[in-house]
């Protein structure tokens, strides 16, 4: 295939690009089950992240039960107590935000946004899902095992997490190993498609830098992912070797239940150094897509382009890069070096530098924008509030000196929920209620939508504030009762059970966004295919929803960036990415 | 146009911005695998750091070395090789040449991967073996999954060679020849790496210096 460059502001011939070969199924099961299309992939990742995600929000009413009112519940007793605190990490982190930013929203917006007619490898991105279900069947399949399901943390740091006393120490923890083993392999096969894809399968005048954030975003958060999980990948093959086979990688000489075990001269601090090499990373694989996203949404319905794209872009690219080298800052209390700590303070610290551009840059682009207030805008606002909430707690525990003593106590608690639970929580509503549209042609249900916001913003606010006090009271985390507790005071009894009030609450709610998403499907408003009046190609579709191949008889080809709104002297506020500049010229004519 | 400047165009400038044709299938498989042994890099890289980290302990016992590596690695090199001659015969359109060559790529690779588990089997019979030892148990987990990685590749090998009789397309032939011939350079240049961890004992002072580890 030649390279043929043209100038944007001329005529561009019909694109002469050699047409995709696509799968085009038959059958209902061919279409819908053995789907090899990323738009039904994505709903699939969606729906099993959703429902095992409904599980983990389970869960944390149950944690929450046992804090706010200790002992009043028989079923909750310590061990499963463990187990809901540890089955409720894993699940919303790995299994719930990772699948669903990158296996549900990048799926569904890569090809559409670069203008592809679908990912680079169909079938490879098919199994990629099929992995993940079958992941997510393992882990399930741990709470019906004799044991129950792993209580170790969602860290597992062994020793504590294969000797016996825990719970599920036998088959639970094998059962959540061997799952993230197939989790990782699943997700490698569905990153090499999103990389690729967006690399290699971008439509004629898709630069680099005409690409939507959305697309930048998952993008580096894939990239991070691949390099990032190889470490988990190890790190459980080892672990499960020490189970199993009785290998010492990280189990040292212990003595348990007061006999000696077999394990000698393993080292449970590189588990932690592996672990957290991952472990960092995934905290802007869940942000980065979050970032890319609120971008675009702030952009739309501000009807104003992006403040500072290039920063944007170079924000994202130094936060991927930057996040390799701050892993250590969640060992502060290992024993590790002085000197290492002020180091990985120092990489810590330095990270904000590129994160507070791209929120001077959220703000920026509101400034004197038209802001509409609508669902998905009102949760992009929603999450600048939560993100510059949390990214503050974030400068305390980043510093080592500050961090040991707020170690293992609710502060950590609040402020990881803060900046990578409620924050990018509140981008994928916004998201789904901004490409609900697309996805489906129906707008959801607006009343539905404002109410169910917020509730969720105001009660993730009673949940998270008051739980830093907690934490600068000293009250810890991961425990199952704190009993009577001479340095922690009555009054945080009382914060408890208002805590667990508003969780509840705010859990309660989720279920009227579900309620909408399945009564608008049916009921809901036709949206026609570009509602929004956005720029961006996948509401340029000649179909909406889009049929298989996304763009009809031939791909789109693009003349301009993403953010071309409330474009001085043009006709509409918006000028979408495929318009050529000479119709934009002659529309200007005509109206004058 | 380099990457420094595809990040630095200001794309608000409408005349800025060029339209090209996009790239075709076989660059996208090639990116795939690049990408792909860019994971692989790390996953090894990771293992050869914790294996480097663990050696600086005082309790470090080297593992017992077998002479059966060097006729392992020799294998693996010659597989190599093979299918480096596979590649320049199908660049230069000698079929039967290819054929041969892709079939001698892919019988080293069994023979090495037999001599792989053949050193488990001579390293389980010593009277020196531990499962306990890290090194005994790292030297298991690192040939493993090395060895997967060429089985990985052994069924991208044998979808090749499957196609390249009767009828077939060359430029398609050629281009999962290449593909192969990357992935097996790569993957020898890996085991040389691990192989010379693996059989350096406790000889590695002076590089875990280096490293600041010991």
């Amino acid at each position: 295939m030649s390279s043929v460059a043209h100038d944007a502001s001329l005529f561009v011939p019909p694109a002469e690009v050699e047409e995709v070969e696509l799968y085009h199924p038959k059958t209902f099961v061919g279409k819908y089950i053995w789907s090899q299309d990323a738009k039904i992939i994505a709903v699939q990742y969606a729906i099993t992240a959703m429902g095992i995600g409904l599980v983990a929000l389970v869960l944390s009413w149950l944690m929450r039960l046992q804090l706010g009112f200790p002992d009043r519940f028989s079923f909750i007793d310590p061990s499963n107590y463990l187990q809901f605190v540890t089955m409720h990490g894993m699940i919303m982190v790995i299994y719930l935000l990772t699948a669903l930013f990158l296996g549900g929203f990048g799926n569904y917006l890569i090809p559409l946004m670069v203008g592809a007619r679908d990912m680079v490898f169909p079938y490879v991105n098919m199994v990629s899902y099929w992995v993940y279900l079958f992941a997510v069947l393992l882990l399930t399949a741990s709470f019906f095992v004799t044991g129950g399901p792993t209580g170790a943390g969602w860290t597992l740091y062994p020793p504590q997490a294969i000797s016996q006393g825990t719970p599920g120490a036998s088959a639970g923890i094998i059962l959540m190993l061997v799952s993230l083993a197939f989790f990782i392999i699943g997700f490698t096969m569905g990153g090499l498609n999103y990389v690729v894809t967006v690399l290699q399968a971008r439509t004629r005048g898709m630069t680099l830098m005409r690409l939507p954030l959305t697309v930048w975003g998952i993008f580096m958060a894939t990239v991070l992912a691949l390099l990032a999980f190889p470490a988990l990948f190890v790190s459980a093959i080892m672990m499960i070797l020490d189970l199993t086979l009785g290998t010492s990688f990280f189990m040292p000489a212990v003595v348990s239940m007061g006999k000696q075990t077999g394990h000698v001269g393993g080292n449970p601090l590189l588990f932690q150094h592996l672990f957290w090499f991952f472990g960092h990373p995934e905290v802007y694989i869940v942000a980065l897509p979050a970032f890319g996203m609120v971008s675009d949404l702030l952009s739309v319905h501000a009807r104003k382009n992006i403040f500072g794209y290039r920063m944007m872009v170079w924000a994202i690219v130094a936060i991927g890069a930057l996040s390799f080298l701050v892993w250590a800052h969640h060992m502060y209390v290992s024993g590790m070096n002085p000197y290492f700590g002020f180091f990985f303070a120092t990489t810590t610290l330095i990270i904000a530098v590129p994160t507070a551009i791209k929120v001077y840059n959220w703000v920026l682009t509101l400034w004197r924008g038209n802001i509409h207030l609508t669902v998905p805008m009102l949760f992009a606002i929603g999450f600048i509030f939560t993100f510059i909430n949390g990214g503050l707690t974030g400068l305390f525990l980043g510093n080592a000196t500050v961090s040991v003593p707020l170690s293992d106590t609710m502060f950590v608690v609040a402020h990881f929920h803060m900046v990578m639970a409620i924050a990018p929580i509140l981008v994928v509503f916004g998201a789904i209620y901004h490409w609900y549209p697309k996805i489906t042609g129906r707008m959801l249900n607006d009343t539905l939508g404002k109410f169910h916001f917020w509730v969720s913003f105001v009660g993730s606010y009673g949940i998270y504030y008051p739980m830093h006090y907690l934490g600068m009271m000293g009250v810890p985390r991961r425990y199952y009762a704190i009993g009577g507790t001479d340095f922690i005071p009555a009054s945080a009894h009382f914060v408890n059970e208002w805590i667990t009030i508003a969780a509840l609450i705010v859990g309660a709610v989720q279920l009227v966004f579900l309620y909408n998403l399945i009564w608008s499907y049916f009921n809901g408003r036709p949206s026609g295919s570009n509602p929004w009046n956005a720029t961006t190609l996948e509401w340029q579709t000649p179909d909406t929803p889009p049929k298989h191949g996304n763009f009809g008889a031939t791909l789109p080809v693009v003349y301009r960036w993403a953010y071309d709104y409330s474009v001085p002297g043009a006709v509409d506020d918006f000028i979408p990415q495929n318009v050529p500049p000479r119709e934009v010229a002659g529309r200007n004519s005509s109206k004058t | 146009m380099s990457i420094f400047h595809d990040l630095t165009v200001k794309p608000w400038v409408t005349t800025q911005g060029t339209v090209e044709d996009f790239h075709d299938r076989a660059t996208a498989r090639k990116l795939a695998l690049r990408v792909f042994l860019a994971v692989v890099t790390v996953l090894f890289m990771l293992l050869v750091v914790a294996y480097g980290r663990r050696m600086a302990y005082e309790d470090w016992r080297p593992s017992p070395q077998l002479g059966l590596l060097w006729a392992n690695t020799f294998a693996l090199v010659l597989s190599s090789v093979a299918l480096q001659w596979a590649q320049f015969s199908v660049r230069r359109g000698h079929m039967d040449g290819m054929r041969i060559a892709l079939l001698a790529g892919g019988a080293f690779t069994v023979v090495f991967l037999v001599g792989q588990i053949l050193a488990w089997r001579q390293l389980s019979a010593l009277v020196y073996f531990d499962v306990t030892n890290p090194a005994i148990a790292f030297f298991y987990l690192i040939t493993g999954l090395h060895g997967l990685h060429l089985l990985g590749g052994l069924v991208a090998w044998g979808r090749t060679f499957a196609r390249v009789w009767g009828d077939f397309d060359v430029a398609r032939i050629r281009h999962s020849v290449e593909l192969c011939t990357l992935y097996w350079h790569y993957l020898l240049g890996i085991w040389l790496v691990l192989f010379g961890l693996l059989f350096s004992g406790n000889n590695l002072d002076i590089l875990l210096k280096l490293c600041g580890i010991r």
